[in-house]
């Protein structure tokens, strides 16, 4: 589009008559100007119908008394103000209450997930930097995880961690003997660890793929000057690796933290509709207030304030990095 | 320049405001349903079988049979019952449902809330063969009560013991439990060398609430108050989950594992001989697809505290089934009735409720030899004498959730060990009852 556009004007330009050029050339300039909007519409329309507009309705849900009275045409629903965020966050009531429990089992989780994802990540992608036999396969071994479907994944996880047939109560108890009986995974408090084991085995090959992209942009020869000084292996990643990934680093962890804090499937899958307490992550929390318990009001509410919440630390962190990166600019 | 902008501005803001108020809206589901589509249908069944296939395998050739009485053509949908009432709600928001559906009987007052489904009156009665066709108790789980019913018995079921008899004759035990407290004797003597006394589902919230229902109902007490609000903390009923959940915490008859048991890994275990006893409804064919065969085990009515089971606190089941229910916006509503006329038709009920190894909930069918062997006795007496319906309240469907949920925490605390008091009962349905909607 753009070539033929160009062409277009290469032609105008040299072209006779100059004197009948000038309603072309504005029709030229209005069209010039006017594409980029042109083309932007599309995806314009469906970000407001996609995002936007669903975004709306649930605000004003959330002011609305929406239960199953009401489902079958919403707009009727009366007003409730503010009551649906009241109850929300009356943390001495057992609504508000079990909503910040699920809020801090959350935010405990994601940023044991994040961080265990990062690492093994970074560590993996380093590891591969070098050439070695069977690299390929491993690396793509390694994505295996990413690539299948999430449903899949985890219902063979569900499979493993059952307590009388699991492969991981016969590997831990019956083979290892590292417990004196066998652990419940699915229910109860060990739960949260079972959540944290796939959402890391699920999560950390997306660090490794980009850690692994952003490596490839580091210069050899930096490596190469810092191992003339003398620098050790742990002094290259410290020195070079690390700090040239900053900005690749800065968006992999937003991404991450906001995948894994949002994360539905995973505990939805593994524990169904009403997750064990020690493990109720807030969105499976949000859709069992709305489509459990049939408060869409409060349902509604509680998503607007964790939207709140991840624009606040989203924003927060841009704000910081930014910072961060002007600083090291200067 | 600016004029355009504005006026391509007017427009997407039209266009998607038009959107928004089409989808939000539900203009579509206000219609009173039409006969717009006269030669098709959509039905939404339940998963009864085995599978899904299973289940289409029994549907398909009595829906062609109904094409070719009508030459209205039936488009099958199976539904996992774990979907189906998301499946329902999402039909009743957006108004794109089947034009006939089966409903769980216990959902019936929450969905008929909804005022999505077509009310039963008499006159659509009559279109079918009138309300008295149908049995007392199947009937009690079709709406609540006073209004005209939401949907229309199908299936009916009840809760039975089923116990496998060698194990009982191994362990010198003549007859099955009619009591509680049998039961838990007999099961310490079944519970040994890794098979145990009985089975459960304690992650399953909807079995947790039947049971829970059912021995409340033994301790004289409800859920409900009678003008409908949430009472789930009185003594009765604490004492009642404290009791079902003692199975496993104090009496130790239920294996641990059970309690993270939701898939029906209950009846698996009971076919291959590794619980004695299991407290379900309608399992025989389940049971034999699974290659138990029908001389290994016996059916006796549910326990009682005391005495033998009849109503009041002797009441041993809660009356399980599946309704059919016709979305009230239906393009095809003069069809939709002659399917339900068609499959509550004595004929099909026979078929599809030997199928299902259910009891038919029209009188007629139900009178049928096919279902007085001794299997199907126990169920039916239980179904006329002894059984009561979940409450009909417009909050059922939140109250099995809340309720079973706390239940499924219960027995995660029984299978770690830690003890289940009444206080920590208590707590939970405490917990549970805050989470039902204010009035």
């Amino acid at each position: 589009m753009t070539t033929t556009a160009t062409a277009e004007a290469a032609v105008r330009e040299s072209s006779p008559g100059a004197a009948a050029r000038g309603p072309r050339r504005r029709t030229g300039r209005i069209r010039r100007i006017g594409l980029p909007y042109l083309l932007l519409l599309p995806a314009l329309i469906l970000e407001l119908l996609v995002h936007l507009v669903p975004m709306a309705i649930g605000i004003v849900m959330s002011f609305k008394e929406l239960t199953q009275f009401y489902i079958r045409d919403w707009g009727t629903a009366p007003w409730s103000g503010l009551d649906n965020y009241k109850v929300s966050v009356d943390f001495d009531a057992p609504v508000g209450e079990a909503l910040l429990h699920s809020f801090l089992v959350t935010v405990g989780f994601t940023l044991l997930s994040v961080g265990l994802c990062w690492l093994i990540g970074t560590a993996a992608a380093i590891f591969m930097q070098d050439t070695f036999r069977g690299r390929g396969l491993l690396r793509a071994l390694f994505l295996v995880p990413y690539a299948l479907p999430v449903y899949t994944a985890v219902i063979t996880w569900v499979f493993m961690f059952q307590h009388d047939n699991g492969l991981v109560n016969h590997v831990l108890h019956d083979q290892l003997h590292l417990t004196d009986e066998p652990s419940f995974w699915l229910i109860g408090d060990n739960s949260f660890y079972a959540l944290l084991t796939v959402s890391v085995w699920k999560g950390w090959p997306f660090a490794f793929l980009i850690v692994m992209a952003g490596l490839q942009n580091i210069p050899g020869e930096l490596y190469e000057a810092a191992a003339l000084d003398g620098a050790g292996v742990w002094q290259r990643i410290r020195r070079i690796t690390l700090p040239s990934l900053r900005p690749v680093n800065q968006v992999l962890v937003l991404v991450l933290f906001l995948w894994t804090f949002n994360d539905f499937n995973t505990p939805y899958v593994l524990f169904g509709k009403t997750a064990p307490e020690a493990a109720d992550l807030i969105s499976v929390h949000i859709y069992q207030a709305s489509f459990v318990t049939w408060n869409f009001g409060t349902g509604s509410a509680m998503s607007v304030l964790l939207l709140l919440f991840l624009l606040a630390v989203t924003g927060g962190y841009l704000l910081l990095t930014s910072r961060g990166r002007k600083a090291a600019d200067v | 320049m600016h004029r355009i902008r504005a006026a391509a501005a007017v427009a997407v803001t039209v266009s998607l405001m038009t959107a928004a108020t089409a989808c939000g809206g539900g203009s579509s589901t206000n219609g009173g349903g039409s006969n717009d589509s006269p030669k098709t249908l959509t039905y939404w069944a339940s998963n009864q079988g085995a599978s899904i296939e299973a289940d289409k395998k029994v549907l398909r050739p009595e829906l062609d049979k109904f094409e070719k009485q009508t030459g209205i053509k039936v488009k099958l949908e199976v539904v996992p019952w774990s979907d189906l009432l998301n499946r329902i709600l999402t039909a009743t928001t957006s108004g794109q449902g089947p034009d006939v559906l089966n409903i769980g009987n216990t959902w019936s007052a929450s969905l008929q809330a909804t005022r999505a489904l077509l009310p039963w009156d008499a006159k659509n009665f009559g279109k079918i063969g009138g309300r008295d066709r149908f049995v007392d108790s199947a009937l009690g789980s079709t709406g609540a009560q006073g209004k005209d019913p939401a949907a229309v018995p199908l299936y009916s079921m009840a809760y039975a013991l089923y116990y496998n008899k060698k194990m009982f004759a191994d362990a010198g035990i003549a007859k099955p439990p009619a009591t509680w407290d049998e039961l838990i004797a007999d099961g310490k003597k079944l519970s040994k060398s890794g098979k145990w006394g009985l089975g459960a589902e304690g992650s399953n919230p909807s079995e947790n609430i039947h049971h829970s229902f059912v021995f409340a109902k033994q301790h004289g007490a409800d859920f409900f108050t009678a003008d409908g609000k949430a009472d789930f903390t009185n003594d009765g009923v604490v004492a009642a989950v404290q009791q079902y959940v003692g199975l496993m915490a104090k009496d130790k008859i239920i294996a641990p594992g059970n309690a993270e048991y939701a898939q029906n890994q209950s009846v698996s275990d009971f076919a291959k001989g590794k619980n004695a006893m299991l407290l379900w409804q309608s399992a025989s064919a389940n049971l034999t697809s699974q290659g138990m065969s029908a001389d290994a085990y016996g059916i006796a009515p549910v326990p009682v505290q005391s005495g033998t089971p009849g109503t009041g606190t002797n009441v041993n089941s809660m009356v399980a089934g599946i309704n059919l229910a016709v979305f009230k916006n239906t393009d095809n509503l003069d069809g939709a009735t002659k399917f339900v006329k068609f499959m509550t038709s004595d004929g099909e009920q026979k078929i599809l409720n030997t199928a299902y190894s259910s009891i038919p909930p029209v009188k007629a069918a139900q009178a049928d030899t096919t279902f007085n062997t001794a299997a199907n006795s126990v169920l039916k007496d239980t179904l006329a004498g002894s059984a009561a319906a979940l409450p009909q309240v417009a909050d059922e469907s939140q109250f099995e959730t809340t309720v079973g949920t706390a239940v499924k925490e219960l027995f995660a605390d029984a299978a770690a060990g830690r003890p289940v008091t009444t206080a920590s009962v208590k707590a939970a349905l405490e917990k549970a009852q805050q989470q039902m909607p204010k009035k």
